[in-house]
């Protein structure tokens, strides 16, 4: 029998409170704000009528990220990465648990007898390092949590207890770490803030250096195609860094950190909330090394004698009624590095041959603004917009050979997200507009380009909300150097039996070779520069394009209730159709052209996960790459490339003391395999890399809520490459070369610093 | 008889629409269930029903947030419906050979008639 409730509804209709309710928006931030909120509405009942509870306190289980219920019930609260487990109190009630997976919940409070107010204490913690089941794509969540392993302290150096991402070392003079993934280096990954491209063009080189470590709240990586969103140039994968919040960060944070290799970082955050819909922060990060070290007794520095200014200034506004949500950013960015021989003296010896040195000064505008919108009438629709503008300047010398980049970009984003039929079917459409201006000047030859893009996507993707979904995106781009092109990516999760995933995907994507800001190495050598025109745009040649294949396998088990396996492998193929090849093959050389033959990159990785409780984490990871290129000498494998890499990391932490006390402690092996090395002064033609090992570690001890402090070593096994440099005796001579490395140049490392919340 | 409520949220789609039929409706009732696996079915009935268009079930407090398109569905259907795959609405009671078809952890405690 169905019997409407009469009566009483047409009263409710009527009033007031009802027209409120209709605001009821649950959001779908989408891909622009993937860091969702949550919205909700909180009910009590009593004589069998529903009323809004006013004023209750919602909040994050174990943070104190947390807010008041409105006039109407009403509250929106940015989620946190460390849980989704949410407490709703008030006084007179009985104070609730839940668990939140949607973004919008809604819930009925109880009242609760006299004396019964006690708080719940749930004991579950979300993992540091996620790989999800539901997502239909391989995305693997790096909570900051996790980023506290890491030793230091920028983005570039946060990868290091992480098996989907390698770190290398990208020469011996500037200290900078080169990341990889899937054989492939940075340049081939899509790495993003907050959903806007940031890594590209001229800051490849050291643009991860300049996000301080702090300042990041989570780092989703997505291996294989990815989505077409954001672009089309992602072909190994994308990597997005989301930035603190203002509202969610702690109102004061600091952080000092001091190391035996002479650097010092200082990291603070304000932040502030000005109103019930502003709050703004204020971050300040600094580094400085000033000591000399050269251990290995080459006359030339193991690292360079640098310093570093960043400041970021973000404004965030909720809106929960109307449901408008914005973040407004600047940033800027100073870093000076001096490098090369002890004796160097910028003032008196650049530009002549009496001592090698080298000096790299960048400083970078950021600027960015986000608006999202859900109706909050038809929940599963929602637009979002973002804009940014920013501007690179890098002024270098190395030696005698000078470089200069100055990369202007503008980027915007369009976005609308709805459905069709039903929330099973969704769709995002959208556009992308780009616009970049490069000025290079290489040992005094001006390259000029600008880049002009307009992109449009449509992306659908359904869920049976078991153990089906899939995606698939197509964008077309409208692009003034590579022409008009179609970037079709698909994605598919299959779930056969219970805690077992499949995926397959499948994408292309195609990218502009920036020849010298991707290999700014070149410039620690005397080899010659060789550009082989294809009649290209770009340098003379044509921009890279690939096929993405991936496969990917994960299960999970349990043996009791408290030892959690997950085990894993994926198999991933990067076909490249054109490819701008990096050919250090002759000697005294190096050379570009675009790829004449087959380029491949085949990735395995095969990863075990094991936790027991929340006290013991143990990954490990055997990974295979075989990364192959027609280079005009032969087809080899790319060198300085391990074949074979092996990963664990094992974590232990204790129990947190009532009074908020906890040690935890990890430590990190990396096994590297040997690496092809091409002919130089040093190496023989066809002559390997010796296998080697590296360990890391780290203690924590958190002494209160408040406070830790820190200690850890880095490389403490001492594994350094003996002759880093070649022809360091003669740093003017043809042969001279700083780019082949292979292991770390600098031995082991202590460390050891501090952080403070308030 | 036992404590119903039905929240009925009906708004127009825009400013304009104040006279044709509206075409999006929300409703709130009480689903019975107990666990995830029941969120998973109730959310499935509910979706697999033309017309809806978004469904929301809440484990704690058994209500349902619908979206729908009132000339594809009525209210009516929505209760009976989901009722069918053996979760009692708070309108509409499903037969027993459905309830005893759910899955062991879905078998809420039953009001007695």
């Amino acid at each position: 029998m169905f019997v409407f409730v009469g009566g009483r509804l047409p009263k409710l209709f009527g009033s007031e409170i009802m027209k409120k309710y209709a605001l009821i928006l649950s959001l779908w931030w989408g891909m622009i704000f993937s860091q969702d909120a949550l919205q909700g509405l909180i009910q009590y009942q009593d004589n069998n009528n529903i009323y809004p509870l006013v004023g209750a306190n919602v909040f994050w289980q174990n943070t104190t990220v947390g807010t008041t219920t409105n006039r109407n019930g009403f509250f929106l609260l940015e989620r946190v990465p460390s849980t989704n487990i949410l407490i709703i109190s008030y006084l007179g009630f009985k104070t609730d648990t839940l668990k939140t997976e949607s973004s919008f919940i809604s819930h009925q409070m109880v009242q609760s007898p006299k004396d019964e107010l006690k708080e719940v204490i749930l004991n579950q913690r979300k993992k540091p390092l996620q790989k999800s089941f539901i997502e239909t794509q391989n995305i693997l969540k790096v909570s900051s949590e996790e980023l506290l392993k890491a030793a230091c302290c920028n983005l570039s150096e946060s990868f290091e207890t992480n098996p989907a991402i390698d770190v290398n070392f990208a020469d011996a003079l500037t200290g900078t770490k080169q990341i990889k993934m899937l054989g492939l280096s940075s340049p081939y990954l899509l790495i993003s803030e907050e959903n806007i491209p940031m890594v590209r063009g001229a800051s490849q080189a050291y643009g991860l250096s300049f996000t301080p470590g702090t300042w990041v709240e989570s780092i989703q990586i997505s291996k294989g195609a990815g989505s077409v969103t954001n672009g089309f140039e992602s072909i190994a994968g994308q990597i997005n860094t989301e930035l603190k919040k203002p509202l969610t960060d702690d109102p004061f944070f600091l952080n000092l950190f001091a190391s035996a290799n002479g650097r010092y970082e200082m990291n603070t955050h304000f932040n502030r909330k000005i109103n019930d819909r502003l709050s703004t922060g204020l971050l300040v990060h600094g580094n400085k090394r000033t000591q000399k070290f050269d251990n290995n007794k080459d006359r030339f520095l193991d690292l360079p004698v640098s310093e570093q200014i960043n400041l970021m200034n973000r404004w965030q506004y909720i809106d929960s009624e109307k449901g408008w949500i914005s973040f407004l950013s600047w940033k800027y960015m100073n870093d000076e590095k001096t490098l090369g021989m002890e004796d160097f003296n910028p003032e008196k010896d650049r530009g002549d041959k009496q001592s090698w040195g080298s000096q790299i000064n960048t400083s970078r505008w950021d600027t960015s603004l986000k608006l999202g919108y859900v109706s909050p009438e038809i929940p599963y629709q929602s637009f979002g917009f973002q804009t940014a503008y920013s501007n690179h300047d890098q002024n270098s010398y190395f030696g005698l050979r000078s470089y200069t980049i100055e990369h202007q970009s503008f980027y915007t984003h369009l976005l609308f997200n709805s459905i069709i039929g039903n929330t099973l079917n969704k769709f995002k459409l959208g556009m992308n507009y780009s616009h970049d201006d490069y000025d290079e000047w290489v040992d005094g030859t001006n390259f000029k380009r600008k880049d002009i893009n307009l992109g449009g996507y449509f992306e659908f993707s359904y869920n049976n909300n078991d153990n089906f979904s899939w995606i698939g995106g197509i964008r077309v781009d409208f692009h003034n150097n590579f022409g008009t092109f179609v970037t079709p990516r698909i994605h598919l999760r299959y779930v056969p039996i219970e805690k077992f995933v499949i995926r397959l995907s499948a994408g292309s994507g195609r990218k502009a070779a920036h020849i010298f800001a991707e290999n700014q190495t070149l410039f620690a050598t005397n080899r010659n520069i060789n550009i082989q025109s294809s009649g290209g745009k770009i340098y003379g040649l044509n921009p890279e394009r690939a096929w993405n294949y991936g496969l990917g396998v994960s299960k999970s088990f349990y043996l009791g209730a408290a030892n959690q396996f997950n085990l894993s492998a994926d198999y991933y193929i990067t076909n490249f159709e054109n490819q701008v090849v990096v050919d250090w093959e002759i000697e005294r050389e190096i050379s570009f052209y675009n790829l004449d033959g087959k380029s491949a990159a085949k990735s395995f990785q095969l990863e075990l996960n094991y936790d027991y409780r929340n006290f013991l984490n143990f990954r490990a990871a055997y990974k295979n790459y075989d990364v192959k290129t027609d280079y005009k000498s032969a087809f080899s494998q790319k060198p300085l490339l391990a074949k074979n890499r092996f990963f664990a990391n094992l974590g232990l932490e204790t129990k947190i003391s009532p009074t908020s006390r906890q040690w935890r402690w990890d430590i990190t092996f990396h096994h590297v395999g040997t690496q092809r090395l091409v002919q130089t002064q040093r190496d023989e033609i066809n002559s390997f890399s010796p296998a080697f090992s590296l360990w890391n570690s780290q203690l924590t001890w958190v002494i209160s809520k408040k406070f830790e402090i820190y200690l850890g070593g880095e490389n403490i096994g001492d594994y350094q490459q003996s002759a880093p440099i070649i022809g360091s005796n003669d740093p003017f001579g043809a042969d001279f070369d700083a780019a082949q490395v292979y292991a770390p140049v600098f031995g082991a490392m202590v460390y050891s610093g501090l952080r403070l919340k308030i | 008889m036992k404590k119903i409520l039905i929240i009925l949220l009906a708004l127009p789609l825009g400013m304009v629409a104040q006279e044709k039929q509206k075409k999006i409706m929300k409703a709130q009732f009480t689903v019975k269930g107990n666990c995830e696996v029941c969120e998973k079915r109730i959310e499935k009935a509910a979706l697999s029903i033309k017309g809806v268009k978004s469904a929301d079930w809440d484990i704690p407090s058994n209500q349902i947030n619908l979206i729908y398109d009132p000339n594809k569905v009525s209210l009516e259907t929505l209760h009976t419906s989901i009722a069918e795959k053996g979760h009692d609405t708070s309108e509409a009671r499903s037969k027993d050979e459905d309830y005893d078809k759910l899955p062991k952890c879905c078998q809420y405690v039953r009001e007695e008639l």
